[in-house]
């Protein structure tokens, strides 16, 4: 299983973290720190697997954005690879085109997105199609209870003219 | 770029960017942190839009790195807002902020469950995602049965359907009770029938956690799999959304080969042969293409089908194929194969005979030790070290010395430990594997463990052809310019030992040796100065006649010590000198060290305890314990030429003293602290093996001594004295030419019967492991013989003894175990009667000249037969009281209960099975338990058992056992006995049971080997 996904740029802020397994405030914190460390400084063109205190680590870099996937030792490497470029297709679809910015200011639709496509640590969805429609019907969902809102507090407005 | 869709949050996610620095960036989080926290304070003023554009905030600075140690209350009350979009950030950030133990979540509990329940299917969604992704055990108490009926229903949309098998198998995983085996193995089976592949994913995934528990109980779901793997890799009825360039599902596909890998084996022909038929397609039809994305989601499959196709053993045929493809994997360039390449070629050398094969690759694989990318080279040398045998050892652990002076430092450590054990296990001849060890601390000094130089001066001191070698190699490393303390060390030792083996040659003359260790001094710590002094000691001893200059010079060496700070230099400086004046005296007190027993080595030891106790998850974590090789051969080789120390010597070994400053009786308390350490481990043989005991020391070492002693501990094991069991769990070495099984056979039948799998038996030639599933009256065993070497077991023979009341089925048992091969036998055990008598395994084969023949006791016991029931009082006093009196019902005062506090009494009942009702009995002295008895005679038959202790006395206590037949009563209440009067290492030896036997005997017949051996002969005789 997928025990946590981070998403870090090069200058190592964290853009995306979630956890599936239970760690502590401080073990996240420690966790975030060393891995980074490794990922970061590893050269281009070596392989995406690194093997880290008894786990393994899949990581894939986009631009300036690393996607790391932390898995157990006898996992499927390449299967958590085609995990991230498919929650990378996803974002990319979504915001058409993503860039880093995006996710940045977006980063609560990263949660949602990566909260259809992974549950405790499994993929859950892997058509692309599927999520996106499940995603834009919760953003609609939104949408209207804003509309709902602004509706009703016009009409209170009205009401105490 | 999309903004944030909140203005608030927006902005401050801009001023974060603004910050010119990290100072900059704490102001304005505190800043902002303020704020929040002033507007949580009065959260009656707050709008829910403005509620949840605060707890973003909050997991944003979160995210930043920052302590956030407020607002989780607020995030968490978001759950139950009544409209979807704070719903949805409540459900979201808890799920960010908290993890499964925090407190806080509990409070969610009743609304999580109300969504779930409710017909809000968003709600459900949101709901069912957060305790997937964070729910605990508290969780799965609750809300399991809701997530089936989610799961099940044929209402419900796939989009709730797949998150809530997600979400079982996140419960699942917390508390595994929450799936009942019995009726969820059909419910998976239809589910493998789904049409919808986002349910069928999520389904499949759930599929793998039960069958890596249970594998037995879901043969129903296997030819399902075969089917959907089928309907993959056929491209039949897949939608287009759900191939990923152009590959059907990949994921589904690796999943459900994952779930087949954990079925010991398929035995209906025409699912075999549908299998098989993929399994082939996908290998022969994955070819690499330009587009990586399309290359890793194929060779994500052809992996998968790589490890399957392993597992299941199959024909040769299909195997070559996965070695030729790996061979080609481990040489291209895409570093992710050849990656995988190494990693696979590494699962395989456990399964299967394809080393020879493996070993055409070994230039390929040593270039790979030198990839710029560590992980690569970790595979390399992981992958080296896995192959390495006889025939190619010299040129591995060349390479992997060569390697050394540049690798880099977070590898050097595994690789001089790998080093030295190669060198050990696989050394052609004994010089050779001086010259390593000597190498190895040449070049990485600091990476070299004291056991590492330790296990090199044993194998001088009981060789001797190698002492003069050995001396005068270490004579040569002190040339050497900066020489690693380690390295003085070791020179500093076998000099003094052996230095007077050289005194012909140029440069070795007592005097210059002397001088030239006596440079190293000024530069060493304490405990090198130890060893030098000894040093010291011996050459002068040596130097006959007496050279006076050289005399005075040592002399003056002690004197100095003589006040020196250290009091274990100065204890050796005061002795020393007192002892050197003596003269001839001093000739028999500083004599060369005896020899060591044998023993296995420590860094194998080292190297083993890492691998065994894994618990038997998966079948490659099983096979990956097969792995351990032979023990280090290459000594015991040597010993029938060396003739038995003599009485006097010995006494010298068995005095071990992990510190000599305690040790002032000691003649040579420097020397003794060397051997000390080593000895420490096993200073007198001890196993649970009887004959091997009695024989071993008799033959090898010939004093009466440890002998009698180690007869002693096996009486005590056997008898479960109190400490026996502190002892029993030294494991003991290996003898020169019998078979001295590895660990304590007592100790890990007592584990077993505790647990289903684990090891039952393990010698330097074979380990069985076993794997055990109970039900009712009825249980399946599989026996897993290991073969640890790189030669065939032959004559392999496994007879089951059973006793009267139970039938047990053994499949047929090959009669030859191939290298490395792991066999699997089960074993079918179905309970008759209630009886404590014990199942025995008669199990023989044969390694080179050597008979082996061991009976080991199966953890086939009564309580294995045994289901835990919680009772209620309604429930247990109207049986209490219909059971009245003997036969149903049987009392006894029971002495001489081992001690334990009331808590590990209980639990003591709970992992026998016996479910420890609390609360029935007023007095809180006492216990009662309630299990059901299952065997063919009695049918499931329930069992109450009351413990009425003394606070005052807890080494006695009355005990009452209840059933509604007359033999189980008194069976089980002697079951419970013999567990409270001695636990956990005892076997029953002393119990009235017929068949039990002595736990093992293990006996050599004489083979041409072993012609020297006095032991040996002497089995044959018996």
């Amino acid at each position: 299983m997928i025990h946590f996904v981070l998403l870090v740029s090069r200058q190592g802020k964290v853009r995306l973290a979630k956890w599936y397994s239970a760690y502590s405030q401080k073990e996240r914190a420690k966790l975030i720190r060393e891995l980074s460390a490794i990922i970061l400084t590893r050269a281009p063109k070596l392989c995406n697997f690194v093997e880290w205190m008894g786990l393994k680590v899949v990581y894939k870099r986009y631009a300036g954005l690393y996607f790391c996937m932390c898995i157990d030792q006898d996992d499927n490497e390449l299967e958590i690879i085609d995990i991230i470029h498919h929650y990378v297709e996803i974002l990319d679809r979504y915001f058409s085109s993503v860039c880093e910015l995006d996710l940045i200011f977006n980063f609560h639709k990263a949660y949602y997105i990566l909260d259809e496509i992974l549950i405790a640590g499994v993929l859950q969805e892997s058509s692309k199609r599927v999520v996106g429609r499940l995603i834009d019907a919760q953003d609609s969902l939104v949408e209207i209870a804003k509309e709902q809102a602004s509706l009703v507090s016009s009409i209170i407005a009205q009401a105490t003219k | 770029m999309a903004l944030s869709g909140m203005r608030g949050l927006s902005v401050f996610i801009s001023d974060i960017r603004n910050c010119q620095n990290k100072d900059q960036e704490r102001l304005r989080v505190d800043k902002e942190l303020g704020n929040v926290r002033t507007r949580f304070k009065n959260e009656k003023g707050l709008t829910p839009y403005e509620k949840k554009k605060y707890v973003w905030k909050m997991l944003y600075i979160y995210m930043l790195g920052y302590d956030v140690d407020f607002g989780h209350m607020e995030a968490v009350s978001l759950i139950s807002a009544p409209k979807y979009p704070e719903k949805q950030v409540g459900y979201i950030v808890t799920s960010c902020l908290l993890n499964e133990n925090h407190d806080f979540l509990r409070l969610a509990i009743n609304t999580v469950r109300n969504d779930i329940i409710g017909r809000n299917e968003t709600f459900q969604c949101l709901a069912l995602t957060m305790v997937g992704n964070i729910g605990g055990r508290e969780f799965a108490e609750s809300l399991a049965p809701d997530v089936q009926k989610l799961l099940l229903s044929s209402s419900c949309r796939p989009l709730v359907r797949k998150k809530a098998a997600l979400c079982l198998l996140r419960l699942y995983r917390k508390n595994p009770d929450v799936v009942n085996v019995d009726g969820w193995a059909d419910r998976m089976a239809q589910l493998l029938d789904e049409r919808d592949l986002g349910v069928l994913t999520s389904s499949m995934s759930l599929l793998v956690a039960l069958v890596s528990n249970h594998h037995d109980s879901y043969w129903s779901c296997l030819p399902k799999c075969v089917k959907v793997l089928e309907r993959m890799a056929r491209n039949q009825d897949v939608p287009q959304e759900y191939t990923y360039y152009g590959i059907p599902s990949p994921w589904l596909q690796v999943k459900t080969m994952r779930a087949l890998q954990y079925f010991p084996t398929i035995e209906d022909p025409n699912t075999r042969r549908s299998l098989f038929e993929v399994l082939q397609r996908i290998l022969m039809g994955t070819d690499v293409v330009k587009n990586v994305n399309k290359n890793n989601a194929s060779h994500a499959v052809l992996f998968e089908a790589l490890a399957l196709v392993m597992h299941l053993d199959a024909e040769k045929e299909m195997m070559s194929q996965c070695v030729a493809l790996l061979g080609k994997f481990i040489a291209v360039r895409e570093p992710n194969i050849r990656y995988l390449g190494l990693e696979n070629m590494t699962r395989m050398l456990m399964v299967t005979d394809v080393q020879d094969i493996i070993k055409r690759h070994q230039a390929q694989i040593i270039t790979s030790l030198k990839d710029p990318d560590i992980s690569i080279r970790r595979r390399a040398l992981d992958l080296l070290y896995g192959m390495c045998d006889v025939s190619n050892a010299k040129d591995i652990v060349e390479e992997l010395l060569q390697y050394l002076s540049t690798a880099d430092f977070a590898m050097r450590e595994e690789l001089s430990l790998k080093a030295a054990i190669l060198a050990e296990k696989f050394a052609p001849d004994l010089s050779w594997y001086v010259d390593v060890i000597l190498q190895l601390i040449d070049k990485a000094g600091d990476f070299v463990s004291d056991d590492i130089w330790f296990r090199v001066v044993q194998f001088v001191t009981n060789n001797e052809d190698l002492q003069p070698y050995a001396a005068a190699k270490a004579r040569e490393y002190l040339d050497k310019p900066a020489l690693h303390e380690t390295m003085v060390k070791v020179s500093a030792y076998l000099l003094g030992e052996y230095s007077h083996l050289l005194a012909r040659r140029p440069g070795c003359s007592p005097k210059e040796i002397f001088n030239i260790i006596h440079e190293k001094l000024p530069t060493v710590s304490t405990s090198t100065v130890a060893i030098l002094l000894s040093t010291y000691a011996k050459i002068l001893m040596h130097s006959q006649p007496t050279d006076l200059e050289l005399q005075n010079q040592i002399w003056a060496i002690f004197s100095k010590y003589e006040s020196c700070i250290d009091v274990e230099l100065q204890q050796r400086a005061v002795e020393y000198f007192a002892l050197s004046r003596k003269g001839a005296a001093l000739m028999d007190i500083l004599a060369e060290m005896p020899k060591f027993p044998e023993r296995q080595s420590a860094l194998i030891k080292k190297a083993e305890v890492a691998e065994v106790d894994t618990a038997e998850q998966s079948a490659i974590k099983l096979r990956a314990q097969q792995q351990q090789p032979s023990n280090a051969l290459v000594v015991t080789d040597q010993i029938p030429n060396n003739s038995p120390p003599s009485v006097g010597q010995l006494s010298l070994v068995k005095v071990p003293s992990m510190s000599s400053s305690v040790d002032h009786n000691s003649a040579d308390p420097g020397l003794t602290q060397t051997n000390g350490t080593l000895t420490k481990e096993d200073p007198q043989p001890m196993s649970p093996d009887l004959l091997g005991d009695l024989l071993g020391p008799l033959a090898i070492e010939g004093p009466p001594g440890p002998a009698a002693q180690s007869e002693q501990n096996v009486v005590g094991g056997l008898e479960g004295a109190p400490g026996a069991g502190d002892e029993a769990a030294i494991v003991p070495f290996g003898e020169p030419s019998t078979v001295q099984p590895i660990g304590n056979i007592a100790e890990r039948f007592h584990a077993l019967l505790l647990k289903d799998s684990g090891v039952l038996y393990e010698d330097p030639y074979i380990q069985i492991g076993i794997k055990a599933e109970w039900r009712g009256h009825q249980g399946r065993l599989v026996l897993f013989l290991g073969n640890k070497n790189t030669a065939a077991l032959a004559s392999v023979q496994a007879i089951i003894l059973p006793p009267a009341h139970l039938k047990i089925e053994l499949s047929l048992v090959p009669e030859t175990i191939p290298p490395r091969a792991q066999v699997q036998c089960p074993l079918e055990v179905t309970n008759l009667s209630p009886s404590r008598d014990v199942a025995v395994l008669d199990f023989s084969y044969k390694f080179g000249t050597n008979m082996v023949n061991v009976k080991l006791r199966l953890p086939a016991l009564l309580n294995k037969f045994l289901q835990p029931i919680n009772i209620s009082a309604e429930e247990f006093f109207p049986q209490w009281r219909s059971l009245s009196g003997p036969p149903l019902k049987l009392q006894e005062v029971i002495r001489g209960v081992r001690q334990m506090s009331l808590l590990e009494m209980a639990n003591l009942f709970n992992s026998y099975r016996m479910m420890v009702c609390p609360g029935l009995d007023p007095n809180p002295n006492n216990l009662v338990a309630s299990t059901t008895f299952y065997s063919v005679s009695t049918r499931a038959m329930l069992c109450l058992t009351r413990i009425e202790t003394d606070p005052a006395d807890r080494t006695q206590l009355r005990m009452t056992v209840a059933s509604g037949d007359p033999t189980l009563t008194f069976e089980l209440k002697e079951f419970i006995k013999e567990q409270l009067v001695s636990i956990p290492t005892a076997p029953r030896a002393q119990a009235p049971t017929p068949p039990a036997p002595a736990p093992t005997v293990v006996q050599p017949t004489s083979s041409a080997a072993a012609l020297n051996d006095p032991g040996a002969l002497l089995a044959g005789l018996l």
